[in-house]
């Protein structure tokens, strides 16, 4: 299993052609405390870079994109009563959807774990 | 049209504070420092410090009679021909809230106006920063027979705000102990005046201060700052305090489209001003009182999780009623909370309404406002 990021600061784990998404870290900090999260129902598609995904922090509402293109399997339902594991555990328990990915091609041009942390020190 | 960006005189203090600077009304201001949340909560348990010299505080006095007796029941007159609220009768040192009247009785701006202690003919208003340039201009070009306006924005404006901002202020000025809400002394320090008002935008009971900017007002705002109680707060948490406490934003909660019977800030014409019915856009205004607006401004409980930001719509059975002006999370509420205008007849606290976020209807219900019970010092 390898974890890609993007530059909009969501993280896919991938194993085989399954994913699993969510924000990182950096981003979690960055929003503050997260009090609503909508995440994705199975069955619905994106391509890579749609809006799949909507946190809210007490500051503001922020869009969370499609790192790659797939079909949702499961939404983390979780979230709806505890938000707040988005910033307890960012990259694991605060997943938001799992997906099987349309291209795995796409995975191409993400960053690995070294690269995004270099990435954000450039912040 | 983009100009540059203005500093406050407390730039650098945000900055070393770890403030996260953004533009706001003209300004490079600090949105928050350790995170809204927790500067909220901490604002309603000890006490915040607020830079808010992005506002307008200005002195609007006579050309002629300054000092002398009546001087004040003229330079209310003026004022009177431009906000619907009862200015002659305040006394001494005392303030209210009060609203800038366009000809159609739309709302131009709320503003704070303190006749000032000591001095006949004068008096103290602080109008907002998004709209200060365009308020002045107004007040100075409709007054200019009678009154001049002396802009006091190159000065520190500073809010100290919770239940801790009294036991924190008494060490430095023992006369803001004796303060009530909305009134307001003139404290003269060596060579330094400062202007004093228990009032603010939280909820909570507070002070503003208009300090000098130069080396007492910044060592004054650091000595603070280095109090136990006391944390820099940034707009972020100022918005959701203000939002939890009933407070309208101007350009949101209100505008020149919207009328201050729409806006529910009725109470700021008072009896004797309704009677004479002798302010900008009386007709409209009276009309909205006996006959009842449009629509109103109400506080508005989402039942659900989501939070319903300004825009959101408001529906009833899919019909749009209304639309959310404000809205978010309260951090003391622990809950999303929102204000917004509906239509007149739907204004009943317990009315159910959908909020549509992101294209889903959201169960909601009108509320009476505050969210929070404010903790003034009466």
């Amino acid at each position: 299993m390898s974890t890609y990021f993007t530059e909009d600061h969501e993280w896919i784990a991938v194993d085989g052609d399954t994913g699993t998404i969510g924000i990182t870290a950096y981003a979690a900090e960055q929003l503050g405390d997260v009090v609503f999260v909508e995440v994705p129902e199975a069955g619905t598609s994106f391509g890579k870079g749609d809006d799949m995904a909507v946190v809210e922090s007490v500051k503001a509402a922020s869009d969370v994109y499609a790192p790659v293109g797939g079909e949702v399997t499961a939404g983390n339902g979780d979230l709806a009563d505890a938000p707040e594991t988005v910033n307890e555990d960012p990259e694991g328990k605060g997943w938001f959807c799992k997906l099987t990915l349309s291209d795995k091609g796409e995975l191409e041009g993400l960053m690995d774990a070294a690269a995004y942390k270099t990435f954000c020190e450039g912040l | 049209m983009t100009e540059a960006l203005k500093r406050t005189p407390l730039y650098d203090v945000h900055v070393a504070h770890g403030g996260k600077m953004v533009p706001f009304a003209g300004y490079e201001m600090p949105v928050q420092f350790e995170g809204v949340k927790p500067e909220h909560l901490w604002t309603r348990e000890h006490a915040g410090l607020f830079d808010v010299s992005h506002m307008g505080p200005c002195f609007l006095f006579l050309k002629d009679g300054m000092g002398e007796p009546g001087g004040h029941e003229k330079i209310a007159a003026a004022i009177e021909r431009l906000v619907p609220s009862n200015i002659a009768i305040l006394k001494p040192g005392r303030g209210r809230l009060s609203v800038l009247l366009n000809d159609e009785g739309g709302i131009l701006d709320d503003l704070i106006i303190t006749r000032m202690p000591g001095i006949e003919g004068m008096l103290y208003i602080v109008v907002n920063g998004a709209v200060k340039a365009q308020d002045w201009a107004y007040i100075e070009e409709q007054l200019s027979d009678v009154a001049m306006l002396q802009k006091a924005d190159d000065r520190m404006l500073v809010a100290l705000q919770g239940p801790k901002a009294e036991a924190v202020l008494v060490e430095h000025f023992p006369e803001a102990a004796d303060l009530k809400f909305m009134r307001c002394a003139y404290v003269q320090k060596g060579e330094e005046k400062i202007m004093l008002s228990r009032s603010g935008y939280t909820g909570e009971d507070g002070y503003e201060l208009l300090l000098p900017n130069n080396a007492y007002g910044m060592d004054l705002v650091s000595t603070l700052l280095a109090d136990d109680r006391v944390k820099p707060i940034g707009l972020g948490a100022r918005d959701s305090l203000r939002l939890e406490a009933g407070l309208c934003l101007y350009g949101h909660d209100m505008d020149a489209t919207r009328d201050p019977v729409e806006a529910d800030l009725g109470w700021v014409i008072q009896k004797s001003r309704r009677e004479r019915a002798d302010f900008p856009g009386a007709e409209r205004i009276m009309k909205a009182f006996t006959e009842g607006p449009a629509e109103k401004r109400v506080g508005i409980q989402p039942l659900e999780r989501a939070p319903a930001r300004e825009g959101t719509e408001i529906h009833i059975n899919g019909e749009r009623v209304g639309v959310v002006t404000s809205g978010g999370f309260g951090p003391s509420v622990d809950r999303p909370i929102a204000m917004g205008y509906v239509r007149n007849d739907l204004t009943a606290p317990g009315t159910k309404i959908d909020l549509m976020v992101r294209g889903k209807a959201r169960a909601a219900e009108v509320c009476a406002l505050p969210f929070v019970q404010p903790n003034y010092k009466r």
